[in-house]
């Protein structure tokens, strides 16, 4: 796309001028904080704030240390779970909705993915208070819905015990954000070529083996694409944990994910002070369980699935 | 058309009728009970606000004792600051990308993406310090400042792909009179990539608007708080006070869904528009 003109004169004036702010910005407030954020991770920061480089230590500390590595790997486990459930939970339903949507001559189709999508765009804050006052046992309504559908014992207390507080949330965050599957899969079902469904259709087919033979296999690299997503999204929740269950993620820990521990290990909590450099720690840690889940995309998925795509 | 017996339109139609209930229902039950008496919440919380129920005292609560003017005031200008930033120097980068060739293009086009993928909250722990060192915690510009950094490589990447499909014969005509290339991106460029930029900008402003995180830990006080922090604390205090609870939610949900339903269109053109590519 490079333009003949520009070519010549050596230095170009305006071509810093139109770069480098964004490139200085994006730099001093991402790249340079992402990094430094590394290198704390070997550091050790004492109480007179002098950083002394301890190298690998603050590692072994957390993968080895008993009360450290409990709390690494219930939130790492929490984690994947939380992860889990949403690619079960919300993006069956995201494709199972984008492809009600994609069939032919439906009416209102703009209505209903309007609405859909609305809850996507609130505030992780306040979808969290919304659902922790509608399964709130002192209200009760959370009792009276449930009752129509013939459950007259009402609601277990599902945000207080540590059997079902995780696996709430995760299903209160999959409410919430079933809006981007829903709608990135029903972009791309739109490009699926009508004459394929056509001529399936001609012979025999009906919009349901349609779906699964023909148009789901050659959406897979946007189901990859949204997997990617899902990962990352989860790996780098926090708001509505600690919404609804503070920085404690309780109770006893039974809701905690890496955003949390990373929050609670910087900032400290109750008696435990705050530890910039065991945070930075986690965060690394975090970023390359983020960094891993990208690259099996980028490498393993993306490759395999390019064969199929139009 | 022929339709499968299995999924008639009216079977379609019920499912997602049933979907849309499920999504809308516990944000009209807040948005409702918001407007009832303590007593009426409570005794028939399924039940609209009528005559004998309405109940206007959570607001009242609310407006009188917490600054929600202050938190709006505060989003609205962090947001809108971030998002004027990544617009123009979003697209500024990108017309640079997309236009001229110079070597290690390719390497800064690579370097400005990694921020699409990579969450900029793991870098939170020299973040803090470096705008501890900067003297802005606590101000509205530390906000700024992360979220333009934030929204500029999902930007750079939009404006880049739709400015390459600009054709060529506009810009040579220009530069065949003389124009400048400041110019020629103020004025024939930036109002042809409009559309993508009305994309661009729903994308950077939800998150900004919606985010806890760099509130929380860079501006967290009650000045500069916004308004998901503002009612993060807010509902903290007065968990036990239903009607001002309610009322809260309220009133950071309504301007949301007013702002999005008159967008909509724009907003779910563009999510469809990002993907086809």
């Amino acid at each position: 796309m490079a333009s003949q003109s520009n070519k010549g004169s050596p230095f170009k004036t305006h071509l810093f001028v139109f770069l480098l702010p964004a490139v200085l910005i994006y730099s001093a407030f991402m790249i340079v904080p992402l990094i430094d954020t590394l290198r704390l991770s070997f550091y050790s920061i004492e109480t007179d704030g002098t950083a002394s480089f301890t190298g690998w230590s603050n590692y072994v500390t957390i993968f080895t240390d008993e009360r450290w590595s409990a709390d690494f790997v219930n939130a790492l486990k929490n984690n994947f779970l939380f992860f889990l459930i949403h690619m079960l939970v919300q993006n069956p339903i995201g494709i199972f909705l984008a492809a009600l949507l994609s069939l032919p001559r439906l009416k209102l189709k703009n209505t209903y993915r309007t609405l859909i999508f609305m809850p996507t765009m609130l505030s992780v804050v306040i979808i969290g208070f919304i659902w922790q006052l509608i399964l709130s046992p002192i209200w009760g309504v959370g009792d009276t819905l449930v009752g129509f559908i013939g459950i007259s014992d009402g609601l277990p207390p599902l945000l207080g015990e540590e059997s079902t507080t995780l696996l709430t949330l995760s299903l209160i965050s999959v409410w919430q954000f079933v809006g981007i599957p829903m709608m990135l899969i029903y972009a791309a079902l739109l490009n699926v070529p009508d004459d394929l469904v056509d001529a399936a259709i001609v012979d025999g087919a009906n919009q349901w083996t349609a779906f699964w033979r023909i148009k789901l296999p050659l959406i897979l690299p946007t189901v990859a694409m949204v997997s990617v997503l899902t990962f990352v999204a989860n790996f780098n929740a926090f708001d509505l944990i600690y919404a609804v269950k503070g920085a404690l993620a309780g109770p006893n820990f039974s809701s905690d994910i890496m955003g949390t521990l990373f929050y609670r290990t910087f900032f400290g909590f109750q008696l435990q002070p705050g530890n910039p450099s065991m945070g930075a720690t986690v965060a690394s840690l975090m970023f390359l369980v983020i960094l891993c889940g990208v690259m099996i995309y980028l490498y393993a998925i993306q490759r395999r699935l390019r064969r199929y795509q139009l | 058309m022929r339709t499968s017996r299995r999924f008639g339109p009216l079977a379609v139609h019920a499912l997602l009728i049933s979907y849309t209930i499920i999504a809308l229902f516990p944000i009209l039950l807040i948005i409702f009970n918001s407007f009832k008496s303590r007593k009426a919440i409570f005794k028939s919380p399924l039940s609209l606000p009528d005559a004998n129920t309405f109940d206007l005292v959570g607001f009242e609560k609310v407006l009188g004792s917490s600054s929600f003017d202050v938190y709006f005031l505060n989003s609205i200008s962090v947001t809108v600051m971030s998002l004027a930033f990544v617009l123009v120097l979003g697209a500024m980068a990108a017309w640079a990308l997309a236009e001229y060739d110079f070597p290690g293009s390719d390497f800064v086009a690579l370097f400005l993406a990694i921020g699409i993928m990579i969450p900029i909250r793991l870098g939170s722990v020299s973040l803090l310090k470096i705008i501890v060192s900067l003297g802005l915690i606590n101000t509205l510009t530390a906000l700024v400042l992360v979220y333009t950094a934030q929204g500029l490589p999902l930007a750079i990447f939009i404006l880049r792909e739709f400015i390459a499909q600009i054709p060529n014969d506009l810009k040579e005509a220009a530069r065949c009179d003389g124009v400048s290339e400041y110019r020629i991106f103020w004025s024939i460029i930036l109002p042809l990539i409009r559309p993508a930029l009305a994309t661009v900008a729903v994308f950077t402003m939800i998150p900004v608007w919606n985010d806890l995180w760099f509130p929380l830990i860079l501006a967290p006080g009650e000045d500069t708080a916004t308004v998901t922090l503002g009612i993060q604390q807010f509902i903290g205090q007065y968990v036990t006070d239903w009607n001002a609870v309610l009322a809260s939610l309220t009133l950071a949900i309504v301007p949301i869904l007013v702002l999005y339903l008159i967008f909509s269109r724009q907003l779910i053109r563009g999510l469809t528009a990002g993907a086809v590519k």
